[in-house]
């Protein structure tokens, strides 16, 4: 439609556009245009206007094509178009190329002359439509009119087509199919009724659906194509193949997801196929395969002499095997005695007789055949003879000789006239033997009849009556007829006719025909051409053989050109070293033209018997034929095309190519005549050719035919057609066969094969002690992480290996009381036990999740700044005077051993040790001697003895570090729970009383230090004055109280009491300390919101970037391993209600006694006890529950207490020594702010110099989190007033709102009382516990309890309890002995730190004979099973 | 000695780091060292070692040559963590810093007989180009904290190498109370091997 719109000269530059291309690329263009044409020439619709505009341009088009093509030397262009100018000069070219053709206004002359055109147009449109011819006519007319470029276009104005024009042309060009049905009898042919082949019983599939509408749009559009009836079948409908899908899906539904696996879904284990041929893999087996040749008996360039000496020679051995085999002359023979015999003996009769007939036809036969063969080979002959004589040469070399052998022609006559008569004799004999067999017959029937005739007579007459009304009466048996006699001289006319027809003439010669091929075939250059191409063609030819072996090509012969007489000789032999079973070996024979090769035939040679071995076995021919379809244009027949010899063209046959490969396959020969052959059985039987063939006896073996399930099994695989009648049967019978039985479906399954990876069964693996060590020791089980050399042999595995951790293993349901004392505790240590499992669990993945700095050491990008510094620093002087500290070189904790780690302990100086009380009022006496052992590891080091209650050591002791198992990785060093306990000793010798000769030397314990290991490993570094653990009482000390004038020293000191030592503590070398997983793990599973989240990020990232050395926790995990916002734990909640009881007047008590009982909650390190995973937080119902926790727990629950008592309580997020990372408890009372530490119950004020709380990072209570922005972290600096945002940043602001967060602690704590009486029992346990081992330190001594001692002890404890361990009086001193001891205290968890602890006061190593012991135990119950243990052990020597 | 039930199998290397191939440094050595599973001991010999420092041939060769022995008996009980020898290659740089100059490992041969091992050899690269830069200007290139990660497949996803040169190492392998234990290495004579590794079922002879 828009050539209708479109303006001349719009498209007149077009085309001059497409012409400057076209001059470009001028071959493919005209093509492309004159397509271009000739649609616009046909296309009916086009308006005559347009195609006069397009004529005329494609006249200049012409035109121009006519000169670019004369410049190209085209000459088979077409157009008729003369042009005298000859070729455009260089002027003309260029204008052409690039004039623009201005439209000029159309002359009056040319608009006729376009009228005219318009006119003639519209005539040739009226007689049909212009064809070519008369277009080139008005082509030569118009060019030769004008060629000017004025002529070529016409400006005219846009014609206006009205709308219903439009319309109307539109209709003319669009097809709108209808929807309707379109009737039967359109879409079939003419005069045909539909057939519908399901009336007829054939099997129809189901068509696709298609909807009505659309197939009826459908059938419309394609009837309006031509040829569209062929879309349609008989019964008139589109034809369509059955719908492919299926309706309900193959695989069916499982139901059985929890239960066993349906039966037939159970894996089913096929052994692997086995690809050697043998069990025993050395056997070598050879096939060798000779292939000797090739002889086509038809080839496409076979020339039709050759076909005729195919055939010849192909007779002539067939001929020649007949005659080999002789099988007329031995039949002959054979008759004549049989003759004899018959004749001779009578008495046989017909037995030997009808032999002799039998005999003597066979023999007839074969002669006749024999005859019929001699009488072919020589038309063929004369054929070929004749070919050769039309065609005037010769291309075989074939001769037929027909040798004359002459005979006695008396004596031949005379013998075929006896044979002649002997057979006419016998005929005559056999006759006669058969009329007289014939004859009996009859006169045995004519009696039978002659007496149902008599019968019939006396109701002959009633009979008679009875068929005039019932019609004929009932048929009695015929008369028989009387056989004739034998014509006995017809009988000899046959025979003799027999013998004329099979036998030659008598008297006339044998003629025995011999073929040579001694002739000469024409030399090329006298032959007509076809023929010489033929023969060329022939000598391009080569063949030659693929060798195949089980579908693999393992060799191939040499190329062998194709010789004249179409015999290819190859006589190659080939070995096959054989691996696998033989299941085919296939010879395919390729025919080379040049460089391409095709596939002429495939020959399958069957795999020999065993017994077949090289040397015994015979060239076999193997036919083999081609269907290939070649034709040629010379004189070569081709194959696969009829061919007729007949002048006239008649007698057609169609020859393929064909041909006989002589080949024999053998298994070959060792070297000792031991044939190199598979044994028989391992011949591949039909097992699973079900896989690659389906052919039904090998299948299922002619056994297995009346098998009906292995039919079935084979029918349902070679999916039998069921529509096929073919099939009918058998389908019937599977039908019969399976409806009785349940098949299994078949299944597709993924992992068949992995039986077959399985080295040992499951069972096995099970059994093994071997595996079991391996897979343990695989699983990194602690116990056999680093096990070494486990056995080779199952019998070296002892069952000892396994002791130690199927004990373990039982721990964890058997509980051992006697450790743990109380069932209680026995319970919460196996939760905690089975928390850290699933923990370390959860992180086991994360562990192997390595990172670069793991794995590679890398230089830090140095800032511009450090990089001039280093620049700088290679002016430096090699030793400085002022050393700058460097820092020391890391270790990762990988390949390090035992004795490579040393733990360095300086003890530097000590405060306000306890001193001696005064004995005798002497002067000058001797304060105090105090010396530090430090103990780590059961390695006892000690310093020298120092001086007075200050004492300064400064003295470095190293202690030998080795880690559990050997193993260095930062996950065993993180889990070590070793302690280094420093106790500070009084040293207290003879001397010192200036009494006797004999000097003893005592030491008395004065406190003690203790610092976990993992403290010292993740802080790499302890440096600090930490409070020293003195007993609430020490039997014969006293505090020294502002005994100098130190002035404002003193003030500070006053503020707190107690001991104090100051360490510093590091490794040698130093360890990378593991990182936290936390950091690994980024994303664990939270309720949170994921804002909150991102936010929570954000704020700890921004914190740890402005102030890298301040803690900052925002969400934590809980003990489901989830994440919750902190804020979500700080919830006011109700101390055990009789602590508040105990002191309703004096809120300062309670609230120290709050403070112990979460004191006496027992601490566990979850650093420790996860392994360094993380820090897990639990509620606080769970923290009593549990009765183990960390400082959080502690702070959480000891903040969540002075909320309900009414207190502003914030926790603190900080760092203090030693703990390291830690959380406190904030309070604000009486205008002061308040530090508590949670794990010891004790409070420091703010400007405490010995608080162990170093830094502050933030703080949190139920609403918010402040994260520090001041200049300093320690509390002593800071100013805690939170609302000031530019000391305090707020995590929720008025940017970020609390969200109002519920809490994640129980509305209400519910306490258990306390049982007494187990606390009791508890008491009496740890007393004996106490003194075996008292006495078990001390094997050398005889030890003594001192009972009256123990009961006042006893009666002492109480008291000490109820003053929280405040000094008491200090009157329950015996002045009868010199006693020395002191009360332990420690909150309850396990029997064995109490032990350690006791050991480690070292009371029971006083040496003295005369030592008596005393020691008391008291249990005081608190609330829910907290338990507060003092011990209190002291020695008595008698003075 | 030759006790009919032995309970472990000896596994002896002797051979010799031969050279190496670095066409672009010169005055190398070469550490070595055995990496081994848990049932894995060494009986004799020594399990690391540390090369002389070669020079290239002024004239043509550009190869390293050491020759430096290897001889060292394991036992073992089991297969599984076979030895494996992980060669490291250092020398100086051009301000004669001492730098590495490849990683390396290899399987020690299962089969015995001798073999020749020719290790690719890698360093690891930087993090970044600044990185290249210092450590090429300070001497201090990237290396793994234990060259025995080279021998084993975990973590290594996050490390970024590039290959340089070739090492060379002879091996000859016995083995002792492989078979009694139960473990074929395949067949024994090397003339087998050829066949095995053809890939055909079949082979052919004219």
């Amino acid at each position: 439609m828009m050539h209708n719109v479109c303006s001349p000269v719009l498209q007149s530059k077009g085309e001059s556009l497409q012409q400057q291309e076209a001059s470009l690329e001028p071959a493919s263009r005209l093509q492309g245009l004159r397509d271009r044409d000739t649609v616009t020439r046909f296309d009916r619709e086009v308006s005559i206007y347009v195609k006069l505009t397009n004529l005329r341009l494609e006249l200049r088009w012409k035109s121009f094509m006519y000169k670019l093509i004369s410049i190209i030397h085209l000459p088979s262009y077409t157009l008729k178009i003369q042009v005298g100018k000859g070729l455009p000069n260089a002027e003309e070219a260029y204008n052409f190329f690039t004039f623009n053709f201005e439209p000029d206004p159309p002359d009056e002359s040319e608009r006729s002359s376009v009228k005219r055109q318009k006119q003639r147009k519209i005539a040739d449109r009226d007689e049909g439509r212009g064809d070519e011819a008369e277009e080139q006519e008005e082509a030569e007319d118009l060019f030769v009119i004008d060629q000017s470029p004025q002529d070529f276009l016409e400006v005219k104005k846009a014609v206006y087509v009205g709308y219903q024009n439009l319309i109307q042309r539109e209709n003319e060009q669009l097809f709108t199919p209808s929807f309707r049905t379109v009737p039967t009898s359109v879409k079939l042919p003419e005069n045909m009724k539909p057939r519908y082949l399901e009336d007829e019983g054939l099997y129809v599939g189901e068509r696709p659906h298609v909807s009505l509408t659309n197939e009826n749009i459908l059938e419309n559009r394609i009837l309006k194509m031509e040829e569209g009836k062929k879309w349609f079948g008989d019964d008139g409908r589109i034809m369509a193949l059955p719908d492919p899908i299926k309706e309900s899906s193959t695989r069916p539904p499982l139901f059985h997801m929890e239960e066993d696996v349906d039966p037939s879904l159970q894996t089913v284990y096929r052994k692997v196929r086995h690809t050697r041929c043998h069990s025993d893999p050395e056997g070598d087996y050879q096939l060798d395969v000779d292939v000797s040749g090739l002889i086509f008996s038809h080839h496409p360039l076979f020339s039709r002499e050759h076909v005729l000496g195919a055939r010849l020679a192909q007779l002539y051995d067939q001929y020649l095997t007949r005659q080999h085999n002789n099988l007329t002359g031995h039949l002959t023979d054979k008759v004549n005695p049989t003759r004899q015999l018959s004749v001779h003996g009578k008495i046989h009769g017909g037995q030997s007789l009808t032999q002799a007939m039998t005999t003597r036809q066979l023999r007839d036969s074969e002669q006749e055949k024999d005859r019929t063969l001699l009488k072919n080979i020589v038309k063929v002959w004369k054929e070929l003879k004749a070919l050769r004589e039309f065609q005037k040469f010769s291309n075989t070399p074939y001769k037929l000789y027909l040798r004359r052998e002459n005979v006695d022609r008396a004596s031949d006559e005379r013998e075929h006239e006896d044979e002649i008569l002997a057979e006419v004799v016998e005929f005559e004999a056999e006759s006669e033997e058969d009329y007289q067999k014939k004859l009996t017959e009859y006169n045995k029937q004519l009696e039978e009849w002659k007496l149902w005739r008599r019968k019939q007579v006396p109701t002959y007459l009633l009979a008679q009556e009875a068929s005039e009304s019932e019609g004929p009466i009932e048929e009695g048996p015929p008369k028989p007829e009387p056989p004739e006699r034998p014509d006995f001289d017809s009988i000899e006319q046959q025979v003799r006719e027999k013998a004329s027809r099979i036998r030659r003439k008598p008297g006339e010669a044998i003629l025995i025909p011999e073929l040579s091929a001694s002739g000469n075939i024409t030399a090329s250059e006298l032959c007509p051409r076809p023929e010489i191409a033929r023969r060329q063609d022939v000598a391009r030819r080569s063949l030659f053989i693929k060798i195949l072996y089980n579908d693999k090509e393992v060799s191939r012969t040499d190329s062998r050109s194709l010789n004249t007489d179409f015999r290819v000789h190859f006589g190659q032999i080939f070995n096959l070293k054989i691996v696998h079973c033989p299941q085919s070996i296939n010879l395919q024979v390729f025919e080379e033209i040049g460089s391409s090769c095709s596939l002429l035939a495939r020959v399958f040679v069957p795999v020999p018997e065993p017994s077949v071995v090289t040397g015994n076995v015979p060239v076999e021919e193997y036919e083999f034929s081609s269907n290939q379809r070649v034709m040629f244009d010379h004189e070569g027949v081709g194959s696969d095309v009829p061919l007729s010899f007949e002048a006239d063209g008649s007698n057609k046959q169609t020859l393929l190519t064909s041909g006989k490969l002589s080949c024999c396959v053998s298994w070959g020969i060792g070297e000792d005549d031991v044939p190199l052959a598979p044994p028989v059985s391992q011949q591949p039987g039909g097992i699973h050719s079900g896989l690659d063939r389906l052919d039904a006896v090998t299948y299922i073996g002619a056994s297995g035919l009346y098998d009906m399930k292995k039919i079935g099994e084979w029918a349902t695989q070679s999916r039998l057609d069921p529509n096929d009648p073919k099939n009918a049967s058998i389908m019937q019978l599977l039908k019969v066969a399976s409806s009785g039985e349940v098949t299994a479906p078949e299944y597709f399954r993924l992992e068949h094969l992995q039986e077959e990876f399985n080295f040992v069964t499951d069972e096995e693996l099970e059994r093994s002690k071997r595996f079991r060590l391996l897979r343990l020791r695989n699983r990194e089980v602690a116990e056999f992480r680093n096990y070494k050399c486990v056995p080779a042999l199952e019998r070296e595995v002892t069952d000892k290996v396994f002791q130690e951790y199927e004990k373990r293993l039982k721990e964890g349901e058997i509980i051992d009381t006697k450790e743990h004392l109380d069932s209680h505790r026995a319970l919460v240590a196996k939760y905690l036990q089975k928390i850290r499992e699933s923990v370390i669990n959860r992180f086991l993945l994360a562990k192997h999740h390595y990172v670069l700095s793991d794995l590679v050491i890398e230089e830090e990008i140095p800032s511009i700044g450090i990089l001039g510094l280093n620049l700088f620093k290679l002016a430096e002087p090699k030793r400085p005077l002022k050393p700058q500290r460097k820092e020391r070189k890391k270790v990762t904790a990988q390949n390090l051993s035992d004795g490579d780690i040393k733990l360095l302990i300086n003890i530097i100086r000590a405060f306000d040790i306890p001193i001696r009380r005064p004995q005798s009022n002497k002067p000058g006496q001797v304060q105090v001697r105090p010396f530090v052992e430090v103990s780590f590891q059961r390695t006892v080091l000690q310093t020298t003895t120092a001086d007075g209650p200050n004492p300064c050591w400064n003295e470095e002791l190293q202690l030998p570090f080795s880690a559990p198992n050997g193993d260095y990785s930062n996950a065993s060093l993180q889990s070590v729970k070793d302690e280094v306990f420093i106790n500070m000793f009084d040293e207290v010798n003879d001397k010192d009383r200036g009494k006797s000769i004999h000097t003893w030397v005592e030491k008395h314990w004065l406190g003690s230090v203790k610092i976990p290991f993992s403290t010292i490993y993740s802080q790499s570094r302890i440096d600090g004055t930490f409070k020293v653990n003195t007993p609430a009482v020490l039997l014969g000390y006293s505090k020294e109280r502002s005994h100098g004038a130190n002035g404002g020293y003193d003030i500070m000191r006053s503020l707190s009491e107690g001991t104090f030592i100051t360490l510093f503590i590091t490794m040698e070398p130093q360890l990378v300390p593991g990182e936290t997983i936390r950091e690994k793990v980024s994303h664990f599973d939270s309720q949170e919101d994921e804002h909150l989240l991102q936010a929570s990020e954000r704020f700890e990232r921004e914190a740890a970037q402005g102030y890298p050395d301040r803690p900052c926790i925002t969400t934590v995990i809980d003990l489901n391993g989830k994440t919750v916002f902190i804020t979500r734990f700080i919830r006011p909640l109700n101390p055990p209600q009789e602590f508040l009881d105990a002191f309703p007047n004096n809120p300062q008590e309670a609230t120290a006694l709050v403070a112990r009982f979460v004191s006496l909650i027992p601490s566990l390190p979850d650093r420790v006890s996860f392994s360094g995973a993380c820090d897990l937080w639990s509620t606080c119902d769970q923290f009593l529950t549990l009765l183990a926790g960390d400082e959080e727990e502690h702070a959480v629950l000891l903040c969540n207490y002075f909320l309900s008592m009414d207190k502003k309580a914030w926790l603190i997020i900080g760092t203090a020594i030693p703990e390291g990372p830690t959380t406190y408890v904030l309070t604000y009372e009486q205008s002061r702010y308040l530090i508590w530490n949670p794990s010891s119950g004790q409070y420091y004020g703010q400007y405490d110099t010995f608080c162990p709380l170093q830094t502050i990072g933030c703080l949190v209570n139920a609403d918010n989190v402040w994260f520090n922005v001041q200049e300093y972290t320690t509390p002593m600096r800071l100013s805690f007033d939170i609302t000031k945002a530019n000391l305090w940043k707020p995590f929720f602001s008025r940017s970020f709102s609390h969200p109002g967060l519920s809490s994640v602690q129980p509305e209400e704590l519910v306490y258990r009382r306390t049982d007494k009486a187990a606390a009791a029992e508890l008491q009496d346990r740890i007393e004996k516990i106490l003194k075996e081992k008292v006495m078990e330190w001390r094997p050398r001594h005889p030890t003594r309890w001192n009972r009256y001692c123990t009961t006042t002890l006893k009666q002492f404890l109480p008291k000490l309890e109820m003053s929280r361990g405040q000094d008491v009086t200090e009157g329950h001193r015996h002045d009868l002995k010199r006693i020395s001891g002191f009360p332990l205290h420690l909150p309850f968890c396990e029997i064995r730190p109490i032990i350690e602890a006791v050991y480690s006061t070292g009371v029971h190593s006083v040496q003295v004979s005369n030592v008596e012991f005393a020691l008391a135990v008291y249990v005081h119950p608190y609330p829910n099973n907290v338990l507060s243990v003092w011990v209190y052990l002291a020695s008595l020597v008698r003075t | 000695m030759a006790t009919s039930n032995p309970s472990v199998f000896l596994l002896t290397v002797n051979g010799q780091i031969e050279g190496a191939n670095f066409p672009e440094y010169d005055d190398l050595y070469c550490k070595y060292c055995f990496v081994y599973g848990h049932d894995w001991a060494p009986t004799t010999g020594l399990e690391e070692g540390i090369t002389q420092i070669t020079r290239k041939n002024s004239q043509s060769s550009h190869r390293l040559i050491w020759n430096f022995p290897l001889e060292t008996t394991f036992k073992s009980t089991n297969p599984s963590g076979w030895p494996q020898l992980v060669v490291s290659v250092y020398g100086p740089d051009a301000f004669g810093n001492d730098v590495v100059r490849g990683y390396g490992a290899t399987h020690v041969p299962f089969t015995p007989g001798q073999h020749t091992r020719t290790i690719p050899m890698f360093v690891p690269e930087p993090t970044w180009r600044l990185q290249k830069f210092t450590g090429w200007l300070l001497g201090r290139r990237p290396e793994y904290t234990d060259p025995k990660v080279v021998a084993q497949g975990e973590g290594r996803e996050v490390t970024r190498v590039r290959s340089q040169g070739f090492v060379t190492v002879s091996f000859h392998i016995m083995t002792k109370d492989m078979k009694k234990m139960g473990y074929d290495i395949g067949p024994s004579s090397p003339a087998n091997t050829a066949s095995v590794t053809s890939g055909w079922s079949t082979e052919e002879q004219q």
